[in-house]
């Protein structure tokens, strides 16, 4: 089989464009989703596919089930305040699904 | 005469932290269970070293004179680099193209994520906090400390690399290069052009 850099993501929420909010929760533990983009919200850019979760994953269990991973951008000035950059300019992150809600 | 004036200690001199001490006596264990040898691990490191820093820079040349393996390797940068032969390991890639509308740059804001197999192990500066607290922030600012000056109208893409993904920044192939081997096209493509914080010049 060829490598690939995606996984298949079958049955997941979300599709590429839908408008999504990060949810503004701050549960203790390791977590992959970036204070800074808690609360803000982006569209789905790609589907990156499922993933085993990392929150499980950092200690010591196997990360099941799976959760799907999306690329999200987001406008800078929806992140930052301040921003004092092109309204044009973006970032984008790595978020999981159950960290995701319609917006 | 004695010799009693203080020399200036090495770095790596002194006791070593418990990290180092947690390693080391893992690898011991690993060595005696007869899962690897030193001399793996030393193999690993010198790839790691010598000939993965090569492979990002080849990649590229590579996507600048083949424009369907640039199509391909932006549709799915593992699977169009595992095609050219190239094992990215556990690296998933996505690459990301420079455009005269967008100019694209990496960052890891949580660690130090970078596609190492890829590109071979990140420079200090990337897993610094500094440029990683700055970069998502402010990423004109910190590009100008690189040197790099990009016009007005060009709108900045920053690449958060903080899960399961990594990223790889295909610059846009400078004028004045028409008729370059792929050899040639390499030796301009550093790496801090594949994290985006430089643009591959003609010299």
């Amino acid at each position: 089989m060829t490598p690939s850099a995606y996984t298949p993501a079958p049955g997941r929420r979300f599709g590429v464009g839908d408008r999504v909010r990060v949810k503004a929760a701050h549960p203790p533990g390791h977590r992959r989703t970036p204070a800074y983009i808690r609360g803000k919200v982006g569209a789905i850019e790609r589907v990156c596919g499922m993933f085993p979760n990392p929150e499980e994953l950092a200690y010591g269990f196997d990360g099941e089930p799976k959760h799907v991973l999306y690329r999200v951008r987001f406008s800078q000035t929806e992140v930052w305040a301040q921003y004092e950059g092109k309204a044009d300019d973006c970032i984008e992150l790595e978020v999981y699904e159950h960290w995701l809600e319609p917006a | 005469m004695s010799h009693d004036h203080r020399h200036p200690r090495d770095q790596d001199e002194g006791p070593p932290c418990e990290h180092e001490i947690m390693s080391r006596a893992m690898q011991e264990l690993l060595e005696e269970k007869g899962f690897l040898s030193a001399e793996e691990v030393r193999r690993r490191m010198e790839l790691f070293e010598q000939e993965y820093p090569q492979r990002g820079s080849r990649v590229i040349a590579h996507a600048w004179a083949d424009p369907p393996f640039r199509k391909r390797l932006l549709e799915d940068g593992k699977a169009a680099c595992a095609e050219w032969g190239l094992d990215l390991e556990a690296d998933r890639l996505i690459a990301v193209e420079n455009t005269p509308q967008v100019h694209n740059v990496v960052v890891c804001t949580l660690c130090s994520c970078y596609p190492r197999a890829l590109l071979g192990m990140p420079p200090t500066w990337y897993k610094s906090e500094n440029y990683r607290r700055r970069v998502v922030r402010e990423p004109r600012a910190v590009l100008k400390e690189f040197g790099t000056v990009l016009p007005e109208n060009v709108a900045i893409r920053v690449h958060d690399s903080n899960a399961d993904m990594r990223y790889v920044v295909v610059p846009m192939r400078p004028a004045g290069t028409g008729g370059w081997s792929e050899e040639q096209l390499a030796k301009i493509i550093t790496r801090d052009a594949l994290v985006g914080v430089t643009l591959p010049k003609v010299s």
